[in-house]
């Protein structure tokens, strides 16, 4: 690599660009299975990470035909300012989401367990590296 | 945007609260959300960056920081001229892409060319005195130096992809090099745009493939657009006498001396792309020299016009 | 399309006879209603996959989705002076507005997709000419200093709109305009400057700024909407916590900053009645003329035909470039399934 980026391969076609576009080839498939035009672009939900040492953040969406478009539109739109360093892209379709409606059990569990909390630890209060 | 139950919106909105104050000014209405947030995670964190911008260009000029040679200053404003018409036959894409992320990109690039435009203009007017906006507005369209290339209408989609392919290629070699020129106001610029250039080259790159591999109608239109390009490749590539005594001090490189890796890796995209190089016969060019194409005095009417009815005036 | 996955419709329970299941789903109903309602009452927000009322999806689906062409189609009158912007600076900043806007129409839409509603069918729509989009745009943009006082007035006030909007019930909706609010504060910022250069400029610049001024001035004060005893769905809104101001109200606070701004700008606004009512303590200004409002609205405004016009052009130029990237797509995923397929 020159200093320059790689005069061979134009910038963001090489590494991680191009092996996340080939392990997510195909994109939702709309275009085989539903009814919509042809011409309708996928959903992609759109991950940041703001500077390094940070966790990608969902930034938003965007539609695009495959997975190697999608990086660059999302290089396009949401880093336009600077917002980060890195970029994931997820077909929409591919996310599983815990159901909303189950709220109550899922996430009932945790609820009242404070001794999983350092601040339930009261005695051990003033005492030094504890 | 999906359910994100991790990602609360007090979060967000509280990353927004906690800049508002300083880029806002708009303190009238309260945001008032009280959730803090790990802003510093947050995926709309904007910062300015820190790189080399045309002003800080115009700065060194004016206080006779830099000046450029008359051979420095005429060369910086062929290399100012095509990428500010470039920028203006781009800018007319925003509104009217084949999809709204297109728009954007499109944008980006037109952005980064007008860019480009305005620190080589700014060097070069140093020779003469003259800012970037009166070498933009004010010369005539046989003092400007762009090649044919850059003032070929957009076309269709598939056309702008035509000429961005062979601008971004090119342009890329070029700069690249440039960055170790001798004039270091020059390699300065160069290293700036280089970065840049190379996204354009992805791009372009990108859509040659999809254009040429996806339906029968994009293969057509692509082959015609870059048929309709070509005859205008051969001029980037005309040494002449200011290029070989810049070259000679070490200050540009011979346009000819470009031509074989140009060659080489826009043979590999076409090659992927199974498409031929076309086979057409080269324009003579004449840009460099003030000759122009039928086009640049439209281009030139329209971005001059309001700028000549107030000679003098500040905007 | 991952946005009919994100709808918030509860699954038909499988009951053993029809009565039941009908039981069922108006108990679930009864349960998704009391859980919308404490999310109201504890002003928390709603996300895509809760359950919501019919009523309350319809309504942000109108209201995101109009946002969302309000933006697509406000880049037309800019855009219109990107080939002309008087100076080289001026065209970069008009350009990254422009190309802001698109990027926010298209925050905006996918907030509406999460709703349950295709981006390309609010398309279909816009360019039929069945969708509403804000009738400011419908308003030529016919000098330099109309990029003025498009930025000042025309953003000022969808600033004013907005800012409160980030705070909006619907997570998706308040969280595309944090985003927005952050890069369009750059936006009026640009509109006055331009304007204060005008002014201080030649005669004939500060003339240009003062008539663009007194054209922008009132469709500006109608961006806020109908007067709010005219204005049957607000309330509503309100009670839903999309809205949190009344139209009137943030008209009245927009003046109110307006009057200060146009001072430091060296213009005048063009309304003789703009004064402080000490007793209410709110800024009132001139009649503002409603029919016009309603004929823009209506379609009879002197862009309409345009801008739609050139919106349908550019989506069925785009058509083929589209098709071609889609069948890419597909080729592409095929190929590599076959080598999969093979391995």
């Amino acid at each position: 690599m020159s200093p320059h980026g790689n005069p061979e391969v134009p910038a963001s076609s090489a590494g991680a660009v191009e092996s996340t576009a080939a392990k997510v080839p195909a994109g939702p498939e709309t275009s085989s299975e539903s009814s919509a035009p042809r011409s309708v672009w996928p959903l992609w939900e759109v991950f940041v990470r703001s500077s390094r040492g940070l966790s990608h953040v969902h930034a938003g969406s965007l539609h695009a035909p495959d997975a190697a478009m999608a990086l660059r539109n999302a290089r396009d739109l949401y880093t336009r300012r600077n917002e980060g360093v890195s970029i994931w892209v997820v077909p929409a379709d591919a996310i599983a989401a815990s159901d909303p409606d189950a709220k109550g059990s899922f996430f009932e569990s945790p609820q009242g367990k404070d001794y999983r909390h350092a601040t339930y630890y009261t005695k051990s209060e003033g005492v030094k590296h504890l | 945007m999906i359910p994100t139950g991790s990602h609360s919106s007090q979060a967000r909105t509280g990353s927004l609260a906690g800049v508002a104050p300083d880029t806002e000014g708009h303190g009238d209405i309260s945001v008032g959300v009280a959730g803090s947030g790990d802003s510093s995670a947050s995926a709309t964190r904007i910062t300015p960056g820190n790189a080399l911008r045309p002003e800080d260009i115009a700065l060194e000029v004016r206080t006779g920081l830099v000046k450029p040679s008359e051979d420095a200053a005429e060369y910086a404003l062929r290399l100012g001229d095509d990428a500010l018409i470039l920028a203006q036959r781009l800018g007319h894409w925003i509104s009217r892409a084949p999809e709204l992320e297109e728009d954007v990109a499109l944008g980006n690039i037109a952005l980064d060319q007008l860019g480009h435009a305005r620190s080589f203009l700014s060097y070069a007017g140093g020779a003469w005195e003259k800012s970037e906006d009166e070498l933009a507005y004010f010369r005539r369209e046989h003092e400007f130096r762009s090649a044919h290339l850059f003032e070929q209408p957009n076309g269709d989609f598939a056309v702008t992809i035509a000429r961005q392919f062979v601008v971004s290629y090119y342009q890329f070699e070029l700069y690249r090099r440039l960055t170790e020129s001798t004039d270091a106001t020059l390699a300065a610029i160069s290293a700036k745009a280089v970065k840049e250039v190379d996204y354009h080259r992805d791009h372009s790159a990108q859509w040659i493939l999809r254009l040429a591999q996806g339906t029968e109608e994009s293969r057509r239109r692509i082959t015609h657009g870059l048929r309709l390009i070509w005859p205008y490749v051969e001029e980037l590539f005309v040494d002449d006498e200011l290029t070989s005594r810049l070259a000679e001090a070490g200050t540009a490189v011979e346009p000819s001396s470009l031509r074989a890796d140009f060659d080489r890796l826009t043979g590999a995209v076409f090659a992927e792309a199974e498409l031929e190089v076309p086979n057409v016969p080269a324009a003579p060019g004449g840009g460099r020299r003030g000759k122009h194409s039928e086009h640049l005095g439209y281009i030139l009417a329209e971005m001059q016009v309001l700028a000549r009815e107030h000679p003098g005036a500040s905007w | 399309m991952a946005s009919q996955n994100l709808q918030s419709v509860p699954d038909q329970p499988a009951g053993p006879g029809a009565g039941d299941a009908q039981d069922q789903t108006a108990q679930l109903e009864a349960e998704g209603q009391a859980y919308f309602d404490r999310v109201m009452a504890e002003d928390s927000r709603i996300e895509p996959k809760d359950w919501m009322p019919a009523a309350y999806r319809k309504t942000l689906l109108r209201q995101i989705s109009q946002h969302a062409h309000s933006e697509i189609i406000g880049m037309q009158p800019e855009a219109n002076w990107i080939s002309r912007a008087p100076s080289l600076k001026r065209k970069a900043i008009l350009m990254a507005k422009v190309q802001d806007e698109a990027g926010h129409g298209l925050y905006l839409y996918s907030a509406a997709e999460t709703l349950g509603q295709s981006r390309d069918k609010m398309m279909d729509d816009l360019i039929a000419g069945k969708a509403r989009y804000s009738s400011i745009f419908n308003y030529p943009a016919l000098t330099w200093a109309d990029m003025g006082a498009i930025g000042w007035l025309v953003d000022g006030a969808a600033i004013c709109n907005q800012v409160p909007l980030c705070r909006a019930s619907y997570g998706p909706y308040g969280r595309a305009m944090v985003r927005i609010c952050k890069e369009e504060s750059f936006h009026q910022r640009q509109g006055f400057e331009i304007l204060l250069e005008l002014s201080n400029g030649t005669p004939a610049q500060k003339q240009m700024a003062q008539d663009a001024v007194n054209r922008w001035y009132a469709p500006a004060l109608m961006m806020f909407g109908p007067p709010d005893d005219d204005s049957p769905n607000s309330k509503q809104s309100m009670a839903w916590n999309i809205k949190r101001f009344s139209n009137d109200e943030l008209r009245s606070r927009f003046v109110g900053m307006m009057v200060e701004q146009v001072r430091v700008l060296g213009l005048t606004l063009p309304d003789s009645e703009v004064r402080f009512n000490e007793e209410t303590k709110k800024w009132e200004h001139g009649p503002l003329d409603w029919e016009e409002f309603k004929e823009v609205l209506a379609g009879r405004g002197p862009c309409n035909a345009q801008r739609l016009e050139r919106r349908r052009e550019a989506h069925d130029d785009g058509a083929w470039v589209r098709e071609a990237a889609a069948a890419y797509a597909a080729k592409q995923a095929r190929k590599h399934a076959e080598k999969e397929f093979a391995a």
